[in-house]
């Protein structure tokens, strides 16, 4: 274990940026997201939830697939050089990572997805714990940790008080460590004895959030009887169909590819996409989803059942960002709750 | 390759094909045969299996193979006219390139659970186009299957597709029966009058068969009932199914029906396995 004091940060920041592209939580006119790094950036470790998850780094909202040309009968296509900048995002919370390890399963299951893959391999991940846990937080309902370093995290850290401390978990990890020599120490006995004190003060406070009893492990009716319930009626009359919930989930990973045209020549690209809208269905001769109850009861079916009928994994992290953003206040805890997932 | 970039395979990018020949088959199908620029096939495939044709600007869709497997140097996709993709690939000449990509899905079983069977094909419209690839590999295999019954019909007798096959190849072929209908009386159709369904139930066929249906839903559904009427088991009767897709390989999210994707775990379902499915399709 090691640590670097908040005072030697920007040091760290310079040196991680002459190697990488590096993305740190800023808050810009009150809105923390990740932004690429600058002096003057107004970095912030403690908001825990980003406008945004972070998922767009590995699966942007928009990104070209190729480029084409259509002159007279002739078609060429032209694959897009490859960005070969590593970049590194500093600050990822155990839900998000938990969340790139879902779309792993689906981007990284054959036929790979190779957009994904080559963003995949460029990226680092300095994950953060959480010891503050927010009101919005349900990530122990799905079995994660926030104190913990998530499978694929390169280096774990927590922020107590004047340190962040410092674990190096892959050999990316490693790496970095060896390039950031000078600024990192080595934690001391006091210091293991406070991160364990820290411990134990966050299961009292998981304990007190308005979310803890939240388990989806309770639902246990089958996919059929669940997909024919008549919750749905009821809790999808509110659901506008905005899609606010889709963008701004960590683990939503719906697209849809569309050319541009640009007379003679042109790109494909693929943007995210929802299931909430109308038209996502859409067909030709009809759609199957034809109302908003069928469109809502998709996701969370998705979620809590379709998923992890494929992957053995809820496809949901408890980050809370859907509770926050949703207009109408609805949302999957709220559904949760109405199939029977909850501790009483 | 695929991707004409040598050194990597992205599934999501087409390789460019060639439309050799344009077949009329109605008013609004026609069939495309797509080869390489080259020559040659742009992929193996299975029967049952789609592909994803490319039309740059306008987009991309997913479309049944209508050829079959055995035919060494070019696929055939028989379109009917009816969105955008389709509308503009209905207005291409001969020798226009598109982009093309796949196989996607399972197939039918033709090496494994067709083996030896007598088969029944029941095509409604436009659902011949994935059974044709079926019967073709069939005829082509002669001596693996048994007796073969095919039940098509369409609206009027100017819909019915693929003619060359099933007024002369087809009922020429040995133990091999035809058996056509439209849907009203016309001028000229000395057939069989009547739906689909009803039809089957007339010709009472017995149940030591597999039954492999494909067409519009409504009419998939009637005769779905009407096989159970005759006596047939869900496990004895296969059909494709169809949603929108945009990435043909599980991942785009739009096709699922419960916790299947047509792309991936279809287009071919067994009847016992779509009754484990949610009613969304």
């Amino acid at each position: 274990m090691k640590k670097i004091t908040l005072d030697k940060l920007s040091e760290l920041y310079i040196r991680i940026s002459q190697e990488y592209d590096l993305f740190v939580p800023s808050d810009e006119e009150g809105v923390v997201s990740f932004t690429p790094w600058k002096d003057d950036s107004n970095v912030d470790f403690d908001v825990l939830k980003t406008n945004l998850s972070p998922k767009s780094f590995i699966f942007p909202q928009c990104e070209t697939l190729f480029n084409f040309k259509s002159e007279g009968k002739k078609l060429s296509i032209e694959r897009l050089k490859n960005d070969e900048n590593k970049f590194l995002i500093f600050g990822v919370r155990p839900c998000d990572v938990k969340a790139f390890h879902l779309l792993d399963n689906v981007f990284l299951r054959e036929p790979m997805d190779r957009l994904y893959e080559e963003k995949r391999n460029r990226g680092t991940i300095i994950s953060m714990g959480c010891i503050e846990p927010e009101d919005t937080c349900f990530c122990n309902s799905f079995n994660i940790d926030p104190l913990c370093a998530q499978k694929g995290v390169d280096v774990f850290t927590l922020k107590i008080k004047n340190n962040i401390f410092w674990k190096v978990e892959t050999q990316k990890g490693r790496d970095l460590t060896v390039m950031l020599s000078g600024l990192l120490e080595e934690a001391s006995e006091d210091d293991l004895k406070e991160i364990e004190l820290v411990k134990e003060s966050l299961n009292s406070k998981l304990e007190e959030l308005p979310y803890f009893n939240i388990d989806p492990q309770k639902i246990d009716r089958s996919l059929i009887e669940l997909f024919e319930s008549n919750v749905w009626d009821e809790i999808s009359k509110s659901c506008l169909g905005c899609g606010s919930c889709t963008y701004v989930c960590p683990t939503c990973h719906c697209y849809d590819i569309q050319d541009y045209d640009g007379g003679k020549g042109g790109e494909r690209f693929r943007c995210w996409d929802s299931c909430m809208y109308s038209d996502f269905t859409l067909m030709a001769h009809g759609n199957p989803r034809t109302t908003q109850k069928e469109r809502f009861r998709q996701r969370f079916m998705h979620k809590l059942v379709y998923y992890p009928n494929n992957f053995n994994e809820y496809a949901c992290v408890g980050c809370g960002r859907c509770v926050e953003k949703c207009p109408v206040n609805m949302n999957i805890v709220k559904v949760i709750r109405e199939l029977g997932g909850e501790n009483k | 390759m695929s991707c004409g970039c040598n050194d990597y395979i992205d599934p999501l990018i087409p390789q460019i094909a060639v439309i050799k020949s344009i077949r009329t088959d109605t008013k609004d199908v026609s069939t495309f045969i797509v080869e390489k620029p080259e020559g040659g096939k742009c992929f193996d495939f299975k029967p049952g299996q789609c592909a994803m044709v490319s039309v740059p600007p306008i987009g991309e869709a997913i479309f049944s193979i209508t050829s079959s497997p055995t035919e060494k140097n070019f696929m055939e996709f028989s379109i009917k006219r009816c969105g955008k993709v389709t509308e503009y690939l209905h207005n291409l000449e001969v020798d226009t390139e598109i982009g093309v990509r796949g196989p996607y899905g399972n197939n039918f079983p033709v090496n494994d659970e067709l083996i030896g069977k007598d088969l029944l094909f029941i095509a409604g419209g436009i659902g011949l186009a994935p059974l044709r690839s079926v019967i073709n590999y069939v005829m082509d295999n002669r001596d693996a299957y048994g007796k073969v019954d095919i039940v098509y019909g369409a609206r009027t007798s100017g819909d019915l597709v693929h003619r060359n096959d099933i007024f002369k190849n087809w009922p020429a072929s040995v133990n091999t029966n035809v058996h056509l209908t439209v849907d009203r009386e016309e001028d000229g159709w000395d057939g069989n009058v009547g739906f689909v369904p009803n039809y089957v139930k007339e010709l009472k066929f017995e149940t030591n068969k597999v039954a492999l249906v494909c067409g519009p839903p409504i009419m998939i559904k009637y005769v779905l009932l009407a096989l159970e009427e005759l006596g047939f088991s869900k496990d004895q009767v296969y059909t494709t199914l169809e949603l929108k897709m945009k990435c043909g390989i599980g991942k785009c999210g739009r096709c699922n029906i419960g916790d299947k994707y047509v792309c991936k775990d279809g287009p071919v379902f067994r009847c016992d396995e779509i009754k484990q499915l949610p009613d969304e399709y």
